[in-house]
């Protein structure tokens, strides 16, 4: 009974979890400073230089 | 599951390129939600596209670094790397397997009947030298003399780009193919030996070029959802290997920066239920797998 109820005890990682936040942070610093605007800006432009034309 | 796969590869081919209007407004879709980052590789130029391409936009970003600061902008890359980090420390390469388009494309490419080649473990690590070399420190270093750089992997190599935007503008805009060179050329080359390579081997740009897939493959580790490996249920038979399209052996590296959770070593391979699916260090069946026995306790009881 012990062992079994110690095999169905997992241990919850927190690497992803800590992963996520510092990303989290990271994309909450980029918004702040306005970044997606200029995001923006590029992605409704054909880039001919990314498509490898001109 | 395999058929749920394909699905969802192809509900998210269509989610990520959904501006199928474009055949009558014969331009790219310029609205709102093209401020949300693709998962996969998809580029932004694509007609279709409704979402922005992380690797395109991270180049653009860095290459115009200087002229940015030059007007009190503080632009580094920082929502693009954030929003690809946040994919990638839930997912990981497990976006390669389900959501990205390109991969999608490999895929169907290598259904075509030919005789099929490994790929060499050690051009693995050219996604490496992709990610840091030509998407981080080409736009950063080869700079113009306004200050400003090009998106190098895009301008060079991304096949992606070529397939999904570069013909497809060119069918367009007819006017373009007077503006086409080298470059272009240069490109077409690419991704003709790149749908080559993929009918005779699997998945060949994911795991030796794709900056973005290098990107997800270093978080793939630490994901959040990812398969497991239940030691005292494996046998070690190996027949995992056999299955996986990333040549991972998952027995014996079940964290393997290749591995795309494409399910498929764990419904078409394991008899044992040595390998599950799990959710930050929770198993999803572990319900079910608690009923049974492991396999070297079944054998231990025989001897």
């Amino acid at each position: 009974m012990s062992s079994e109820k110690k095999s169905e005890h997992h241990r919850i990682r927190k690497g992803p979890f800590i992963l996520l936040s510092l990303f989290l942070l990271l994309w909450i610093a980029g918004v702040a400073t306005g970044e997606p605007a200029r995001v923006l800006e590029q992605a409704v432009q054909v880039c001919l230089s990314c498509i490898g034309i001109g | 599951m395999e058929l749920v796969r394909k699905w969802v590869q192809v509900i998210f081919g269509l989610l990520t390129n959904a501006n199928w209007a474009f055949p009558f407004t014969r331009s790219i879709y310029q609205g709102p939600l093209k401020v949300l980052c693709a998962p996969g590789l998809n580029c932004y130029s694509c007609p279709a596209a409704t979402t922005y391409c992380p690797i395109g936009s991270l180049q653009n970003i860095l290459g115009g670094i200087r002229i940015s600061l030059a007007n009190s902008q503080y632009f580094f890359g920082l929502s693009v790397i954030g929003g690809m980090g946040v994919l990638g420390a839930m997912f990981g390469r497990m976006i390669c397997g389900w959501a990205c388009p390109f991969g999608f494309i490999q895929e169907l490419l290598h259904k075509i009947p030919s005789r099929k080649f490994f790929i060499p473990r050690p051009l693995n690590y050219g996604k490496y030298v992709m990610l840091l070399g030509v998407v981080i420190l080409m736009p950063l270093v080869l700079v113009d003399e306004f200050g400003g750089s090009s998106p190098w992997f895009c301008k060079l190599i991304c096949p992606a780009g070529t397939l999904e935007a570069g013909l497809p503008m060119l069918l367009l805009q007819p006017n373009l193919v007077n503006t086409i060179g080298l470059l272009f050329y240069n490109k077409l080359t690419i991704l003709i030996l790149i749908i080559v390579w993929s009918v005779i081997a699997s998945r060949p740009f994911c795991r030796t070029i794709c900056p973005l897939g290098g990107f997800y493959a270093l978080l793939n580790r630490f994901r959040l959802v990812k398969l497991t490996l239940d030691s005292t249920r494996c046998t070690n038979c190996k027949a995992c290997h056999h299955v996986c399209p990333m040549e991972v052996k998952f027995n014996e590296n079940p964290d393997d920066p290749e591995c795309i959770s494409c399910m498929a070593c764990m419904h078409r391979a394991c008899k044992f239920e040595a390998i599950s699916i799990e959710i930050g260090g929770i198993p999803l069946k572990s319900s079910s797998r608690a009923k049974g026995r492991a396999p070297r306790e079944d054998a231990a009881a025989i001897h």
